[in-house]
């Protein structure tokens, strides 16, 4: 590891100004767990840390006005313990308790993980699917990016260098929605998923009238299975045609060969995965 | 190329209940800190990212991989480490139940499990088995195996529920 020059600020705002002071020599760190170890590894070098341990307060989790509101500073263990988000968003607790281990979610926050962008994580294809937004702010001002809008590449976003995020903003879902998280993992329970699938699905009269589908760990970022998604909507829906329906994710998908797959593997999986989704969130028999 | 001198800083700490100091690197870790600046090497280090569980300990009350937490972020916290479990030459129930149910064999990973195994049982202090094995499963074993470990947890849990 490089040395650097630590800045722990006390408020938000100082934060952003010296990411303004420092530009392009500055990396914000909040809980540090995948950021550190970028730093051991020699994959990031930064003349500055900005760390956000001492800001009080952005670690809030409230409903109002038909949303959840999380504070970015907010450690995804308090995510998935929240009472408010079981209410309100079940699947986005669910996909927080299934990041890594306690130890980490302990400490690892909600800003952090999203500004990470890496799309083998949990919450992002639920986050993806629930329609979620970010509030971002610089020494410049505020914008809200939609989560659809965020992720670029592998570990890259729309995030300008100098922006931080300050909450996560999540709209209520109709009630009646079924949902589901498959993280499909063949090593042990706390690795990354060889394959992740976050689905939403609401059933009128035999009919699909919602279903949301959202990848993980299937390339540079997490995916929306939109064209998918449009294929069962309004149908009357069974294993088999679930099943045929599925074939189309791996078109959309890119994996990549690693320790927890094969890259065609995690794209027969896909489809796999995707359809065991829908069927749990659609009531569907699986065949 | 010139070698310089690392930027520095003072790292002022309470472990166990009590102070201490030492002005380290900036990239230091903590679970580097805490070994080799302080002298406290209970805490192991295995894997180096936060996977094992080696290196756990309590951060302001929060279990945390101290192998992924910088010394500097650590300046001011409050810090349990395994040299505090026992009082003096009385071993924690913890401790005493590892050790009467052969919950370690080579001892590297022993640390991290009575730190981790003591944290569960003070959020859940009657877990079921699929509770302690969702919170240990961050904590790796390479020779005794795990079913001793849950044994040492359970055992662990009855002695303390009769305090």
């Amino acid at each position: 590891m490089n040395d650097f020059h630590f800045h722990a600020p006390e408020t938000i705002e100082e934060a952003a100004a010296l990411l303004v002071q420092h530009d392009g020599n500055a990396k914000l760190i909040a809980g540090g767990t995948a950021l550190t170890t970028l730093l051991k590894q020699s994959l990031v070098q930064p003349e500055h840390l900005v760390s956000l341990h001492r800001v009080k307060g952005h670690d809030a989790i409230t409903h109002s006005e038909g949303a959840l509101h999380i504070g970015a500073l907010a450690t995804q263990r308090a995510v998935e313990k929240s009472d408010v988000v079981k209410k309100h968003a079940p699947l986005l607790a669910e996909a927080y308790r299934r990041v890594a281990t306690v130890r980490i979610r302990n400490v690892a926050t909600v800003g952090g993980g999203i500004a990470h962008a890496d799309p083998a994580m949990d919450p992002p294809p639920s986050l993806l699917i629930l329609g979620a937004s970010v509030k971002l702010m610089s020494a410049k001002g505020e914008r809200t990016v939609a989560l659809s809008e965020l992720y670029v590449d592998y570990y890259e976003t729309t995030m300008e260098p100098d922006e931080i995020v300050t909450e996560l903003e999540v709209p209520d879902q109709p009630a009646g929605t079924a949902w589901t998280y498959i993280k499909y993992l063949p090593r042990t329970e706390d690795d990354y998923a060889t394959v992740s699938v976050a689905a939403i699905g609401e059933l009128k009269d035999g009919m699909v009238a919602d279903v949301r589908v959202g990848l993980g760990a299937l390339g540079p970022t997490a995916i929306r299975a939109s064209a998918l998604e449009d294929a069962v909507r309004g149908t009357s829906p069974t294993h088999e045609s679930l099943k045929e329906a599925s074939q189309s994710v791996m078109d959309i998908v890119d994996p990549i060969d690693d320790p927890r797959g094969s890259a065609g593997y995690k794209r027969d999986m896909s489809a796999v995965f995707a359809r065991r989704a829908m069927e749990q969130v659609l009531g569907v028999a699986t065949g | 190329m010139t070698t310089t001198t690392p930027i520095k800083y003072t790292v002022k700490v309470t472990v166990n209940g009590k102070p201490y100091s030492a002005e380290v690197p900036s990239y230091r870790t903590l679970v580097d800190f805490l070994r080799y600046d302080l002298g406290l090497t209970g805490t192991k280090e295995t894997c180096s990212i936060g996977v094992c569980g080696a290196c756990t300990i309590m951060l302001d009350g929060a279990m945390t991989a101290s192998c992924i937490i910088l010394a500097v972020r650590a300046d001011g916290a409050d810090i349990q480490t395994i040299e505090g479990v026992a009082n003096g030459d009385e071993l924690h129930p913890v401790q005493e139940a590892f050790i009467a149910n052969g919950g370690f064999q080579c001892g590297a990973c022993t640390p991290g499990q009575i730190m981790a195994a003591k944290s569960l049982l003070e959020e859940i202090p009657h877990p079921t088995e699929p509770q302690i094995k969702e919170w240990m499963m961050g904590n790796l074993c390479r020779c005794t195996g795990y079913y001793q470990i849950i044994d040492s947890i359970k055992a662990a849990a009855e002695t303390m529920g009769k305090r």
